[in-house]
């Protein structure tokens, strides 16, 4: 290596340096107001489940039959009480836990198996790419809350279960995404240029595909995290997910469901959580795709 | 800097010596199926390279010209083994591609440079590292390949102090160009395929780049092939031409020759389309009628027939060879010039010329 | 009135995100009726700007539009929302460098052509049709009747320029604008639609406007060239006293740098650096960082465009 220094320059020149691609996004992502909000919600509620124990005002497990759903307000349960005279509030930040739990873990490992499989077909092509998505085409027929409440059955009630199907129900879309994604990028002529040099597929793929196809399969499956918590509700809501008495958005909201006429406010709050949750990740990765599309 | 060229390097893996030519194709052919219409319909093909034989010498620069569809970027693909060729071979320095070289070492002696400088750059790469992928996957230390980076940049007349760091995004397409050069060079090439690679750019730029091509070659002992639908460019530039027709080679020879006195009647034409420069002596008539035919479905026999001036009825069914011209400065596909082949041009030929006026040639406006 | 266009002190600038950018600066240009004007220059030169201004195609909200344009006694910039459609198509229509862009894929063009005829004219559909069919004849499309019916990706890259002609010519504008129309068609074709413009030109008496970078292609067509620069003019004359006795040292860079009046293996006679960067103009001449006879003058003041004898004009100190 010093040999070769030598022969050409024995100290390289300090070069200037242009701030690199996701620096930039990360500026105009910093500059989104709504996109920051969004985050903002998220980084709040990730902070209540954190420190649920903390904040809680009360034993989110305690019942008692005279406190059986108490109003929006009364003295003690500022969120009122559930059908079991549960303090809501409290539950609703233990709830946070294992909602956010459900909703946030599906994602990144559906992210890591579809985008592995989509980039391999898109950059092998032909045959390859014809067995893996037709494959992948199968599960992609079902609408994905039957196939979700089907794999979930088949496996059998439980968290773990149900974060696995949820995983699974995403797999075809993230794929489906990158396969398009990578199918672009390897017609373009750097990639050429590469194999031009002798470079082996996986080094291509490594050094030029991974870099310009992950950030639009990142923004797709950042929107898939608010599916991911309606599904995980939706599971628990069927029984299928969380267990009682655990506090969880989706299945506090199915248990409540019976009160809807006497507390109408009390039964929402879960799905107002929910939905807050939902909005907040949409939000936040309609933001990174516009931060991400700024040409040049 | 590095300014001295690389004679040894170019040397120590010369072969068979400046006689033996650099790279030669025999019978090249490759063709593309057509997805069908309807469910199990049936497609054609599109004969995109059609038995396709040529050599470019060391040191030379080959030019290659046609319209579009004619086979000219199917062929530089061929040539780097980005696609595969369903027939023929092609033989570098002596050695049989795939057989006697293997891909891994032709592809260190062969590179391209393509026409669209923003889509052959990865834009999340800087400059620099673009530059340095090839050597570093051929092994070099990081170090080295990024001072290789640096001389190379500088040779292409960009500040690597100023450019190394940057995007592709923020430079201009001549600029960009340059670092692909620079790109291509960085494997320490024999031969460089320029697929259209100064057609993208303003005419000031290209005036740059075409002197920046013409002094590496020197620097460097490079061989050039030069792809371009520019026959100014290609005239300005080469040696040798090869003019291309819908997969098939129409014309092959000494480029000032075939521009002078074109035995081809399509390289004639193709040389009168060329706007003029001269507002007295604007073109009057339209030297070839109509667009270039769709290579899904040629036509038989000499495939320019149709187009052609000179067509007689036994064009639409012999397929004409190669043959030598009157002045044998070059070769042309075309029956007028094969003695005895039913073509009415070729009686005369078989005649002694009498003087080179009555060269059996539609105006050859060069 | 023998001028067809006139343009006075056209300025545009663009105020969409980050700076501001003054793509064409004070753009003065007289078209004569019958005649063929070319604007020549490179990538940010502001020609096609220019040309897009005269049928206020840009976009209101990010493109600032100010001067003077008369087309055919309309003054553009004054026109109503209303005013301006009725002066597009009938007026004056555009062809553009893409005819797939400009060509709705879903319909015919037969009916693309008979619809805009109907919608300017007060004609039946036979006779709409009857028109279409002509015009495809006269832009020398063959076997027009059968084309008539097909989708535009179902013709080749001429064919498609030729029915874009049609269209454009369907409701007689007086004024026809190109932008760059023969720039991605092969060598072969582009004489081929050169040709038919200026056929088209002679017969009907238009009037064109056509943007090229390509000084070859401006020959071929033109009567008049204006040599844009960094959205300048910086000269302008008949063709043949641009091309023989340019006098801009940008135009004589121009037409030294060709490889058509370069010997095999020369070098050629280069224009240094690259086209300007229009959001960091100088203050002065904008080509002053390129040309070897600048002065302190001319780094200092835009030169003002000076008209000489047989209508030469530029815009140079130094010329």
């Amino acid at each position: 290596m010093s040999v070769l220094q030598q022969s050409t320059a024995s100290v390289l020149p300090p070069i200037a340096r242009s701030p690199g691609y996701w620096s930039g996004v990360v500026r105009r992502v910093s500059r989104d107001p709504v996109a920051m909000t969004a985050l903002m919600v998220i980084v709040s509620l990730i902070l209540m489940a954190v420190f649920a124990s903390s904040i809680a005002p009360a034993d989110p497990f305690k019942s008692s039959m005279l406190r059986r759903l108490k109003p929006i307000g009364t003295p003690g349960f500022p969120l009122g009480a559930d059908e079991l005279g549960r303090d809501m509030l409290s539950r609703l930040i233990y709830g946070a836990r294992l909602s956010l739990l459900m909703g946030l873990t599906p994602v990144p490992i559906a992210f890591v198996i579809g985008s592995a499989l989509g980039i391999s077909a898109g950059y092998a092509g032909g045959l390859t790419n014809t067995l893996i998505m037709r494959t992948i085409d199968v599960f992609y027929a079902f609408p994905s809350v039957l196939l979700a409440v089907a794999l979930s059955g088949a496996l059998g009630a439980g968290l773990t279960n149900a974060l696995v199907s949820i995983t699974l129900v995403f797999i075809p879309p993230i794929a489906r995404v990158a396969e398009s994604v990578t199918t672009q990028v390897r017609s373009l002529d750097y990639i050429d240029a590469a194999r031009a040099s002798g470079a082996h597929a996986w080094t291509i793929i490594r050094v030029h595909v991974l870099g310009n196809v992950l950030g639009p399969i990142f923004v797709y499956a950042t929107g898939l995290v608010s599916v991911s918590m309606i599904l995980a509700s939706g599971l628990s809501f069927l029984g299928l997910g969380v267990r009682p008495p655990e506090p969880e958005w989706g299945l506090m909201l199915n248990t409540l469901r019976t009160a809807i006429y006497n507390q109408p406010l009390v039964a929402a709050l879960p799905g107002m959580m929910i939905f807050i949750t939902s909005i907040a990740f949409n939000v936040l990765a309609d933001g990174l795709r516009s931060a991400m599309d700024v040409k040049s | 800097m590095m300014t001295a060229p690389h004679p040894s390097i170019l040397d120590e893996r010369d072969r068979g010596g400046p006689a033996q030519s650099l790279l030669s194709v025999n019978a090249l052919v490759k063709h593309f199926p057509v997805k069908g219409s309807g469910f199990f319909g049936r497609g054609g093909v599109v004969r995109a390279v059609d038995g396709v034989s040529f050599e470019i010498r060391k040191g030379e620069t080959l030019g290659v010209v046609g319209e579009s569809g004619c086979g000219k970027s199917t062929t530089a693909r061929l040539l780097m083994h980005l696609i595969q060729p369903d027939r023929g071979e092609i033989i570098f320095d002596g050695e049989k591609v795939g057989i006697d070289l293997p891909l891994s070492e032709y592809r260190r002696q062969v590179q391209m440079v393509f026409q669209d400088s923003y889509a052959s750059l990865n834009p999340r790469l800087t400059i620099e590292d673009s530059i340095t992928f090839g050597p570093r996957i051929h092994g070099m230390a990081e170090t080295a390949a990024r001072a290789k980076a640096h001389d190379l940049l500088a040779r292409v007349g960009l500040d690597p102090s100023r450019f190394a760091g940057r995007y592709p995004h923020e430079l201009s397409g001549g600029q960009r160009q340059r670092v692909n050069i620079a790109r291509a060079l960085a494997l320490d090439p024999r031969l460089l395929i320029l697929d259209e690679a100064v057609s993208a750019l303003d005419k000031s730029v290209e005036a740059q780049v075409l002197n920046l091509l013409q002094d590496l070659k020197a620097d460097f002992g490079l061989t050039y092939m030069f792809i371009s639908h520019d026959l100014n460019v290609v005239r300005f530039m080469v040696d040798r031409v090869m003019v291309m027709y819908l997969g098939t080679v129409a014309e092959l020879g000494d480029g000032e020759a075939v521009f002078a006195a074109p035995s081809h009647p399509y390289t004639a034409a193709l040389l009168a389309s060329m706007p003029k420069m001269d507002p007295a002596e604007r073109t009057i008539e339209a030297p070839l009628t109509g667009d270039p035919p769709n290579p899904i479905n040629p036509p038989s026999g000499c495939r320019f027939h149709p187009r052609c001036k000179l067509a007689e009825p036994v064009c639409a069914s012999i397929l004409p060879p190669l043959t030598p011209s009157a002045a044998g400065t070059s070769q042309a596909a075309c029956l007028a010039l094969v003695p005895q082949s039913g073509h009415s041009h070729a009686d005369r030929l078989a005649m002694p010329p009498l003087d080179p006026e009555s060269e059996p040639m539609p105006e050859a406006s060069a | 009135m023998s001028n067809m266009v006139s343009i006075e002190g056209l300025t545009v600038t663009f105020t969409g995100r980050g700076k501001p950018v003054r793509a064409v600066d004070h753009v003065s240009l007289e078209l004569e009726k019958g005649s063929v004007l070319v604007l020549l220059g490179e990538s940010g030169s502001g020609k096609s700007v220019t040309l897009r201004s005269l049928l206020r195609l840009h976009p209101e909200k990010t493109a600032k539009v100010e001067g003077r344009i008369m087309v055919d006694g309309h003054d553009i910039m004054a026109l109503s929302k209303e005013g301006i459609g009725a002066v597009r198509g009938r007026t004056v229509s555009m062809i553009f460098q893409e005819p797939m862009l400009a060509l709705d894929p879903v319909y015919t063009l037969g009916q693309q052509i008979t619809e805009a005829i109907l919608r300017h004219e007060e004609v039946t559909p036979q006779e709409a049709h009857a028109r279409a069919l002509e015009l495809f004849e006269k832009v020398q499309i063959p076997s027009p009747e059968r084309r008539l019916n097909a989708y535009p990706h179902e013709m080749s890259g001429g064919m498609r320029q030729r029915a874009m002609i049609a269209l454009a010519l369907a409701c007689k504008p007086k004024v026809l604008l190109a932008d760059e129309p023969t720039t991605a068609l092969d060598a072969t074709v582009q004489i081929q639609i050169l040709l038919l413009l200026r056929a088209l030109q002679r017969e009907l008496g238009l009037s064109i406007v056509f943007v090229t970078h390509d000084i070859g292609v401006a020959v071929e067509i033109a009567d008049r060239i204006a040599v844009m620069y960094a959205g300048r003019i910086v000269e302008s004359g008949s063709v043949a006293d641009i091309l023989h006795a340019p006098r801009h040292p940008y135009t004589r860079g121009l037409l030294a740098s060709r490889v058509e009046r370069a010997k095999k293996g020369d070098r050629l006679k280069t224009i240094p650096g690259s086209p300007p960067d229009l959001t960091a103009l100088p203050p002065g001449c904008a080509f002053a960082p390129r040309c070897d006879m600048a002065s302190q003058a001319c780094r200092e003041k835009v030169p003002d465009l000076v008209t000489g004898p047989y209508d030469h004009a530029v815009a140079c100190l130094n010329a």
